[in-house]
């Protein structure tokens, strides 16, 4: 039966990934997200978890280790934000392409430079291409099941991908929340043994990591563009199967009163919910807004996203990180893209908000969404905006 | 006779991550193509001690039913070193014709 | 031509006639790198699981959809085979454990050139090695990177030219010594260490089945010949390995619990000159040149030498 609990995010992430039975966790700590690995290692010197942690000596060995483990048919796990998840960028998009299900928390955090523990998503904006399946938690509960729908997601024979599950760090993981964690029995009952498609033993010899010469790597790529995007397949599978079994919703894109809506927000993360707090405000006061809360970031969900936007006047995506001298925000850039061929679409506005953990409280979201109104009037001069720019 | 194709005809023949599951494929791959020198092996002279066959950095020279040794043509490369290797001096390399 | 060391126990049958790295394999002819590993995994046996950091023989030996390998064999990146072997060494450990896989000693053995060892890759054999996981490390050491073009590493030894650091009039190659790197093994504690050369294959391959025994880290480190890079001729290959030892230049020990054996010493050290001349990497320099490179040649051996005589193992130090 689940258990109500209240506990701080971070710590009920390790919780989860611990019922998840992982046999190889490798991380290396990091602000702010260090509270998953070390409540890991709490639970193993406990004596609840059968597993091996290591304490790599830095993240890129972390997820190299992640991989070793993974390659020998272990389940393996790991951890990180910002400059760690940098640091381990070279073997990240290694990982998808070996087809390991590695699966990994980040805890959202700005990119260095200039040096700042507070969160935003430019850590995770910055793999965009790496292959893996990704998805956004916006709050505690939904970090839980995430996190061990990420493994079923992962290890399923037609998928074999890595996955990332995104929470914001410090809003979402030093946040205490009540929560529903599954026990035991539910999650070994949802998620079996990992049976791994190759596994390194002399038993059954494979070599692992080839080399791709030119005339065979433009079909490494097909493939694993045809495998990420066939992945979605599974991923509503999967979210279909945990809704039976635990009665909370899952889908690529949650839609909050955003039918027949003039004006749409699209958050990815925690500020979702302080927007969903602008939104019925306003919606109070006779303002036409809805909102849209985007949890699968890759695959992206197209059909999702077209469907949703159909009748919408004015959309504004906010994004915490800046494609610098690029096309703004990483999400409102795609977004656009997804709607340029259709023959409906809404404007499109940029709004980059709280970058390097700027608060964005309710009273920005509701200046945004005036802004919004404004702009369905007369069309914003710039591309896009990094909001509340003192100054500017 | 039909020479088996090197590259799968659909991307949906990869195998998952590039694996291979056939242990010593690279064989398929005659590096013998490469030489410029062969080496001759003369029997009278050899004492069958097995230097040439531990210094083959390819692994092509065998030992033969008779004690003495011979390196598969399909992969030598012609490096000389079991020539220069060969304590009776039973090896000799000559060019490639 | 000086005899092969352990000649009376040198007959084809003792050594393992299995092939684990297989012909066909795109290595330059008379490469000291593939004979290494060719002679290692014949000591190593089939219950080994090899991971290999990029470079030479990682390339030459998996070109999709082949592989030279008749042994599990994983590689990831460059920098982090160590750290991808204690991944290996941690998965097989725990899956054993949890009876998911067969209840047998597998060994993990992670490979990597001068390169993904002393320069890119020390963090990670530094960190893998310090956990004390039961991974042998194989250093196959041609003392550049050769992979990308024969630049410069750590392991080059003092005044050879490299793309790099070439020499010239202004310079006369590499300026630094030769990174130990035996020495930070020894450091950290490891409880097997070696040096050996594909030269000298039998004592190379009694070094591996030693390390492959110990149930922790161990490291070997084995010079490989790169006549490609060294600019000799291929057919040299074994006879550079041998000059590099009898020089002084690379000598062959090893360190157990502390204590350190030689286990091929020379009667006499040849002059450093012998092992220069005959390579084209050296050829730029001059007698004034070699002089101070002999000295400090006859001084790092007679370090070994002292630690040899007067360095006493772990367990005698225990009981004093």
């Amino acid at each position: 039966m689940s258990k109500r609990i209240g506990m701080e995010i971070a710590l009920a992430a390790a919780e989860a990934v611990a019922l998840c039975r992982p046999d190889v966790i490798a991380a290396y700590p990091i602000t702010p997200n260090t509270h998953i690995p070390e409540h890991l290692s709490d639970i193993v010197a406990e004596g609840r978890l059968d597993a091996d942690f290591i304490c790599v000596e830095s993240e890129h060995s972390a997820m190299s280790a992640c991989c070793g483990a993974s390659g020998t048919g272990a389940r393996a796990f790991t951890a990180t934000s910002s400059q760690g998840l940098a640091y381990m960028s070279e073997v990240v998009p290694i990982v998808s392409s070996m087809r390991l299900p590695v699966v990994m928390i980040v805890g959202n955090r700005a990119l260095s430079g200039p040096i700042n523990i507070w969160n935003d998503q430019s850590d995770i904006m910055y793999q965009r291409d790496c292959g893996w399946i990704s998805l956004f938690a916006d709050n505690g509960q939904e970090v839980i099941d995430m996190a061990i729908q990420a493994f079923k997601i992962a290890e399923h024979r037609d998928v074999m991908l890595p996955v990332n599950l995104n929470l914001d760090g410090f809003q979402l993981t030093h946040v205490v929340e009540p929560m529903e964690m599954p026990d035991q029995k539910e999650v070994d009952a949802f998620l079996p043994t990992y049976k791994p498609f190759a596994a390194l033993h002399p038993d059954n010899i494979v070599s692992m990591g080839t080399l791709a010469l030119p005339e065979i790597f433009n079909e490494t790529a097909k493939v694993k563009d045809e495998v990420l995007k066939d992945s979605r397949k599974v991923i509503l599978e999967v979210w279909k199967e945990w809704e039976e079994r635990f009665g909370r919703k899952y889908e690529p894109i949650i839609s909050h009163k955003a039918r027949g809506a003039d004006i749409l927000l699209l958050t990815l993360g925690s500020m979702g919910e302080t927007a969903e707090v602008a939104v019925e405000e306003m919606r109070k006061e006779g303002v036409s807004v809805g909102l849209l809360k985007l949890k699968l970031w890759r695959p992206f969900p197209f059909e999702e996203l077209r469907k949703e936007l159909k009748g919408c006047k004015a959309l504004v995506v906010l994004d915490r990180a800046v494609s610098y001298g690029g096309p703004g925000g990483p999400v409102f850039s795609e977004v656009r893209s997804a709607m340029y061929d259709q023959a409906e679409r809404p404007l499109i506005i940029n709004e980059i908000i709280g970058l390097g953990g700027r608060d964005v409280p309710v009273s920005d979201f509701r200046k945004i969404i005036e802004k919004a109104a404004q702009a369905l009037k007369t069309k914003p001069k710039e591309e896009y905006e990094i909001f509340g720019v003192r100054g500017s | 006779m039909e020479k088996k194709k090197k590259w799968p005809e659909d991307w949906q023949d990869l195998n998952p991550g590039c694996m291979v599951f056939n242990p010593g494929s690279a064989r398929e791959y005659h590096t013998g193509s490469w030489r410029a020198e062969r080496p001759i092996f003369d029997e009278s002279r050899c004492i069958q001690c097995g230097v040439c066959y531990i210094f083959c950095p390819e692994g092509c020279i065998s030992q033969k039913s008779n004690g003495c040794f011979e390196a598969d043509l399909d992969y030598c490369k012609g490096c000389g070193i079991c020539a220069h290797e060969c304590w009776p001096k039973a090896i000799k390399m000559i060019e490639e014709g | 031509m000086s005899i092969v060391e352990n000649f009376d126990l040198y007959a084809p049958r003792l050594v393992d006639k299995e092939e684990y790295f297989s012909a066909g394999h795109r290595a330059c002819q008379g490469c000291g790198e593939a004979l290494a590993i060719r002679l290692m995994c014949k000591a190593l046996g089939k219950d080994t699981i090899i991971v290999n950091a990029t470079g030479c023989m990682e390339v030459v030996s998996t070109m999709y959809p082949t592989t030279a390998w008749n042994l599990p064999w994983i590689h990831v990146a460059f920098p982090n085979a160590a750290a991808v072997a204690a991944g290996v060494e941690a998965g097989l450990k725990v899956l054993r454990r949890k009876g998911r896989i067969a209840d047998r000693d597998v060994k993990t053995v992670a490979i990597g050139g001068d390169g993904g060892t002393f320069d890119i890759g020390i963090q990670a054999l530094s960190g893998t090695m310090e956990r004390g996981h039961n991974v042998l490390y194989v250093c196959l050491d041609n003392e550049a990177y050769m992979n990308t073009g024969i630049q410069r590493s750590s392991a080059t030894p003092f005044g050879a030219s490299t793309t790099t650091n070439p020499a010239g009039v202004a310079s006369l190659g590499k300026g630094q010594w030769k990174k130990n790197l035996t020495e930070i093994m020894v450091a950290h504690n490891v409880p097997y260490v070696a040096t050996a050369c594909h030269s000298y294959p039998i004592d190379f391959m009694n070094k591996v089945k030693k390390a492959r025994k110990v149930d922790g880290p161990s490291f070997i480190h084995c010079l490989s010949v790169c006549p490609t890079g060294w600019r000799v001729p291929s057919a040299h290959a074994i006879k550079m390995g041998r000059l590099a030892v009898e020089a002084g230049v690379f000598p062959l020990y090893e360190v157990e619990d502390g204590k350190y054996r030689m286990t091929y010493r020379p009667e006499e050290i040849k002059p450093v000159e012998d092992y220069i001349k005959s390579q084209g990497r050296f050829r730029h320099l001059t007698p004034e040149q070699i002089a101070p490179i002999q000295e400090r040649v006859i001084l790092e051996y007679n370090k070994l030498l002292d630690k040899v005589d007067n360095l006493h193992s772990w367990e005698e130090l225990l009981q004093d």
